[in-house]
Parts: structure tokens; C-alpha cells; sequence
């Protein structure tokens, strides 16, 4: 048999993937969107709270803070989602049921958030300090000076490599198909996985990678723009008002890519 | 404008680790009144500066406003009492020129909108930027964003301002416009310390000159004492170096 046949075959049987097509649209992809953008809210939020532990001036703060992110940081993710997902399902079933979904999401944000939280925590040491003993000294608290003036210039500062970030939960969010979803809960990967075992081909993986690339890509593409923005400014338009995305700002290195 | 009080600092001492920044800092302004303060690079001018609005603790000594001593007090409070200029200006670069005014009167002073967007464009106006409202700091000059830095610790109302080389960082053609701000502001009785390298203006606007150098004050007097008459010879170096 001709090879070249053969893998065309294997991977371009264009009526294995018209069959898989529906369930990756109506089920993969809002899946794939749902683990991944919840994970992304949560572990920012969960990353805002560890930078401000982790630049605190109390160790019983930073030390806890530190820990977490090289724990989190540096365990493979499929470790963590099997630990988080499997160790904590007997919690997880008297608050929810028998439903390993919400403990992929936990798992997901606990991971993103040791990241995130490195990112914002760049960002914010990034910000110079005499803004901070700027807003001190017209009577702003700490936490007010934190809130108003140093967050806000940091996180615009971070955009790309948040961005980034929001990639990697994307693809990352793949691997909760470990936890052993119910149909209506399988990602794209679980779909296309699903499919290639029960054809013997591996078309409808490929076109779950092509939905992944669908996604990725442009956010690459996006990130880019943030960050060629961030650089140079935008074109001046006369007066700028006082919209939030208004980023002319200097960037420190912000488009650090994905080191996972 | 807030009525304006006096200052004085008593035996200020502060050190960074085993660097004694201040060793024993007296100064005394009286209300309404402009001090310079003049030294070489890092005698601990803006070190004392900094201990005034406790931006920074004193290890030991006091500071007193009105003759009551602040160290006892709320920091955010006495901040609200003691306005700060800096060298790098420091505007918040994410805000427009308004709202790097407005955040604070809403903010702390709990000013609603409205009134304190007319508060702030009667600062601007006062330091004639109330046509860059709506900028950016960044689209603005060195010395236009000073300005504003003025402008905004002003509409705070405090009863003291404090200085912190506030012309080094500009274009020499940009000096003048702030220094004509600052000794308007002294012309109107507001108390004010101010680190300066501008020996012209602390002989013009100041009514006393206090000379640091290794973190004392070595010699204070009028102007003209100070300029004409130094007594300590490390003065007369410093003065003979820089005039």
C-alpha cells in the first residue's frame, strides 16, 4: 500500500472528521473555553492576592507565598490536576456530587495561579517605587496607594504575558480529561481522542489540534499587538480621556512567553 | 488656602542600617514662612524632608507642627497636613493631569465629582496648565508635570509644603516657570521647606537658609547671613563651589 496514502488516510479522512465536527463545536469547544477562561479568572484572582503576599513586608506572608508558586510551579500539571482531581474527589462529591469538572477548574487555577501570580508580581515591582511614595504622600494608605496607583500600571504592564498565560490554560485544559468527565463535559482533546479510538483514525485529533490552533494562534497574534503597543505608544488622538486601555506606557519585557 | 502652620524638628536623627543618614537635625520655620535647605549630594536633605511626613521614621528626636509633635500621629493623616513635591515629579502616568488631582480630593479629602474637579481646575488654573486638563503626564513637560505635581499636592490643602529638589530634573528653560510657582506660594504665607540647588531663588524668596552637610544642620540664618557671611568653612567651600 502506497505510505503516502496511508497517512493521508490516517490523518486527513475528511468523513472522520465531518462526524466528530458537531460534538467539537457544541460540546469541545465551550468545554475547552469554560475550563479554560474560569481557571484564567480564578487563578488571576487567586495570582493578585499571592503577588501581594509575595512583595509583602511580612514573612509570614512572602514565605507561604513562595512556597506555593515552586510547588505549583514546579510540579508537571498533570500531576496536579490527578492529585487535586482524585485526592480531593471525596470533598468535592459531598459538596457537588460525583462530578470531577469543577475539581479540573480547581486544579487548573491552582496551577495558573502560581503563574499569574509571578507575572503580577513582576509587574508590580516594575512600577517604580517613587510612585508608591508618591501616593504615601498625599495620604493614600498602603493598600489604597497598592489599589489606585501601583496595580493598575503593573497589570497594564503584564497584559501579554497574562495573555500568555490564558494560551497556555487553553491548551493545559486538556489534560483534565484524566479526571474521567461525563460526556457532556469532554473537552476538545477528550472528543477528538474519543473519536480517533473508535475509528482507529486519527483525523478527528487532528481537527481537535486545528481548534486548538484556532484559538492559540490568534491569541499569540494578540499578545503581539499589546505588546508593540505597549512599546511605542499609540498614535497620539488629541486629548486622551481616561480609558482604561490607554497604554502608553514603557514596557519592561512584558511578552515572556509561556515557561511551562 | 488652609491656614498654614509652623514647623520644627528637634534632634532628628535617622540611619539606614549602620549609615547614620541624620545625626541630630534641628530647624525651625517659622509659620508662613520659607526655608531653603542647601548642602552637598547626599548630606541627608531629602532624608530629612522625608522625616517631616514620616515617609520615613526618625530613630529618635521629634517633629513638631504648631509645636505639637506628629509622631504620635495617624501617618496618613499628617500626610494630608504636609504637602510633598519631588524631583521626578512622580505623576500617576496612567491618569489624566485631572484626575491625577481629583483621585485624592475624592478619595481622601471625600470631595463629591463635581466639586472636586472644580477645586482641581482652580489648582491648575493657579499654576496656568487649565488647558492640559485633559492630558496625559506624558504629553506634558518636565516643567508643565511639576506644575501639576504642585498643583496637586496643593489642592489638599496642606499646612505645609515640603520641596525635594524640585527644578533638578528639568531643562534649564524650564526652571524659572516652577520657581516663580514656588515663591508665589511663599508670597502667600504658606510654610514651606525647600531642598534647592537654586542658589538665586533661596537668596530671593527664602527667609532662612539652613546649610546641611553629614546629616546636621552645620549653619541657618537669613539669606543674606548665610550667602555673605559664612561663618563655617565647610560652607564657604560649598558656597564657593556652586555660586
Amino acid at each position: 500500500m502506497d505510505p503516502l496514502r496511508t497517512l493521508w488516510e490516517t490523518f486527513f479522512d475528511w468523513e472522520s472528521m465531518r462526524e466528530a465536527l458537531p460534538d467539537m463545536l457544541t460540546v469541545g469547544l465551550p468545554n475547552t473555553l469554560i475550563l479554560a477562561v474560569t481557571a484564567a479568572l480564578l487563578g488571576s484572582a487567586l495570582g493578585i492576592l499571592l503577588a501581594v503576599a509575595g512583595i509583602s513586608r511580612t514573612r509570614w506572608l512572602r514565605w507561604p507565598a513562595r512556597v506555593y508558586t515552586d510547588v505549583f510551579r514546579g510540579l508537571p500539571a498533570a500531576a496536579t490536576i490527578l492529585l487535586i482531581g482524585v485526592g480531593l474527589a471525596p470533598l468535592g462529591m459531598q459538596v457537588w456530587g460525583p462530578n470531577p469538572y469543577p475539581l479540573g477548574i480547581l486544579a487548573l487555577s491552582l496551577i495558573a495561579s502560581a503563574y499569574i501570580g509571578e507575572i503580577f508580581r513582576s509587574g508590580i515591582q516594575s512600577v517604580e517605587a517613587t510612585q508608591l511614595e508618591a501616593a504615601r504622600a498625599l495620604g493614600f494608605s498602603w493598600g489604597e496607594a497598592m489599589r489606585m496607583v501601583i496595580i493598575p500600571q503593573g497589570i497594564r504592564r503584564i497584559l501579554p504575558a497574562w495573555v500568555n498565560q490564558l494560551i497556555a490554560l487553553i491548551k493545559d485544559s486538556s489534560l483534565v480529561y484524566f479526571l474521567g468527565l461525563l460526556a457532556s463535559q469532554r473537552e476538545l482533546f477528550r472528543i477528538g481522542q474519543d473519536y480517533a479510538a473508535n475509528t482507529g483514525n486519527q483525523s478527528a485529533l487532528l481537527l481537535a489540534g486545528l481548534f486548538y490552533l484556532a484559538l492559540t494562534v490568534p491569541l499569540t497574534h494578540v499578545v503581539n499587538w499589546i505588546d508593540r503597543r505597549l512599546r511605542h505608544g499609540r498614535p497620539a488622538t488629541g486629548p486622551a480621556g481616561d480609558d482604561p486601555d490607554d497604554l502608553d506606557l514603557a514596557l519592561p519585557g512584558a511578552a515572556g512567553g509561556n515557561q511551562r | 488656602m488652609s491656614t498654614s502652620v509652623s514647623l520644627s524638628l528637634r534632634d532628628v536623627h535617622l540611619a539606614f542600617g549602620r549609615n547614620q543618614v541624620l545625626r541630630g537635625v534641628d530647624l525651625d520655620v517659622a509659620r508662613g514662612a520659607t526655608a531653603c535647605v542647601i548642602g552637598p549630594s547626599g548630606s541627608g536633605k531629602s532624608t530629612l524632608l522625608r522625616t517631616v511626613n514620616r515617609l520615613l521614621e526618625p530613630d529618635r528626636g521629634d517633629v513638631l507642627l504648631d509645636g505639637r509633635s506628629v509622631l504620635g500621629d495617624d501617618p496618613d493623616a499628617l500626610r494630608q497636613r504636609v504637602g510633598m513635591v519631588f524631583q521626578q515629579f512622580n505623576l500617576f502616568p496612567h491618569m489624566s493631569v485631572l484626575r491625577n488631582i481629583t483621585l485624592a480630593l475624592r478619595r481622601i479629602r471625600k470631595l463629591g465629582e463635581d466639586e472636586a474637579v472644580a477645586v482641581a481646575r482652580t489648582h491648575l488654573d493657579r499654576v496656568g496648565l487649565a488647558a492640559k486638563a485633559d492630558a496625559r503626564p506624558a504629553h506634558l513637560s518636565g516643567g508643565q508635570q511639576q506644575r501639576v505635581a504642585i498643583a496637586r499636592a496643593l489642592a489638599m490643602q496642606p499646612q505645609v509644603m515640603l520641596f525635594d529638589e524640585a527644578t533638578s530634573a528639568l531643562d534649564p528653560e524650564l526652571v524659572k516657570g516652577v520657581l516663580a510657582v514656588l515663591a508665589d506660594l511663599s508670597a502667600q504665607g504658606m510654610t514651606m521647606v525647600v531642598v534647592t540647588h537654586e542658589m538665586g531663588f533661596a537668596r530671593e524668596v527664602a527667609d532662612q537658609v539652613a546649610f546641611m552637610d553629614a546629616g546636621v544642620v552645620l549653619e541657618a540664618g537669613e539669606p543674606g547671613a548665610v550667602f555673605e557671611a559664612a561663618r563655617h568653612p565647610r560652607l564657604r567651600r560649598f558656597l564657593s563651589q556652586v555660586l
